[in-house]
């Protein structure tokens, strides 16, 4: 075995065993926190297939962004060491017979199909994604790139509608549990 | 590099996929199915990754499809920890089985 397929079989079982901690731990901060390292691991095997483009923006993007916003909101939910409600065992048992049934039957089709890689280097730079990116012409990606701006400027403001509508249902809270409490008090 | 079969890369892949659905599909809890598909788009990025490397290195829409997924699954996440919170503020749970009535 040599160096780089050792490195790649850590990496995988990395990224697949903090993976299924993530999404079986009962403690709701700590799966994000192993989610966060599978990010990573996903982010070493970009840099292992020698694409530190796509690694750099994993890394900017979703450990630096969505993570985050994601830690953010469990502080804001709920509290971060509460144990969360287990699923029941049947269906816990029914979802990994359907998981483990849907792995075999992908991998069965994978597996059969005999990918042959090519002997040629894969060439990009960020120079050439860059102008493809914004080329007009024949596979030129500009139309989706204006398309995905549009979506983000959309995406930005709908967040500020769904947010704005909030402190008029939190001032009404407020009122009400002011009014329990003094009648409370009252009595 | 071409000592690793595609196979082999293509089960990681695989596997984190329904490693992702088997988190939808047990979990209860919104934000925890967030990072359920998380999960799962990673899982297609590097697929597409993969495929492009491989299959068609002279080629580079593999890349680009990868860069718009993670720009769309930020806007995604973005958008969904506002439905959340603000779920949150008018029912104080975030359980998909509480959150019944769309109208409040």
């Amino acid at each position: 075995m040599t160096a780089s397929q050792v490195i790649f079989y850590i990496l995988s079982a990395f990224i697949l065993g903090t993976a299924i901690l993530s999404v079986t731990t009962t403690k709701i901060f700590r799966s994000a926190i192993w989610l966060l390292f599978s990010l990573i691991g996903v982010a070493g095997l970009y840099f292992w297939l020698e694409v530190e483009f796509i690694a750099a923006v994993q890394i900017v993007v979703y450990v630096g962004g969505i993570v985050v916003l994601i830690i953010f909101s469990i502080f804001l939910t709920q509290q971060s060491g509460k144990e969360m409600v287990k699923p029941r065992m049947l269906r816990t048992i029914a979802s990994v017979l359907a998981v483990l049934f849907g792995f075999a039957l992908t991998y069965f089709l994978i597996y059969k199909n005999d990918f042959q890689a090519g002997d040629k280097s894969f060439d990009w730079s960020v120079g050439k994604i860059g102008n493809q990116m914004l080329a007009t012409g024949e596979n030129g990606y500009a139309l989706p790139f204006e398309v995905v701006s549009i979506l983000l400027l959309a995406a930005m403001v709908g967040c500020i509608v769904i947010a704005i509508k909030a402190p008029a249902d939190v001032s009404v809270a407020t009122k009400e549990q002011v009014e329990i409490k003094e009648k409370e008090i009252a009595e | 590099m071409t000592d690793i079969p595609i196979s082999h890369i293509l089960f990681v892949s695989t596997a984190l996929f329904f490693i992702g659905m088997y988190g939808l599909f047990t979990r209860r809890n919104m934000i925890t199915m967030l990072m359920s598909i998380e999960l799962i788009l990673n899982s297609v990025n590097i697929n597409f990754v993969v495929f492009n490397k491989y299959l068609y290195p002279d080629k580079l829409d593999g890349i680009f499809f990868t860069i718009f997924i993670i720009t769309i699954a930020a806007a995604e996440a973005a958008v969904a920890i506002a439905i959340i919170i603000n779920l949150y503020r008018s029912h104080r749970s975030i359980d998909v089985e509480t959150a019944e009535e769309m109208k409040y």
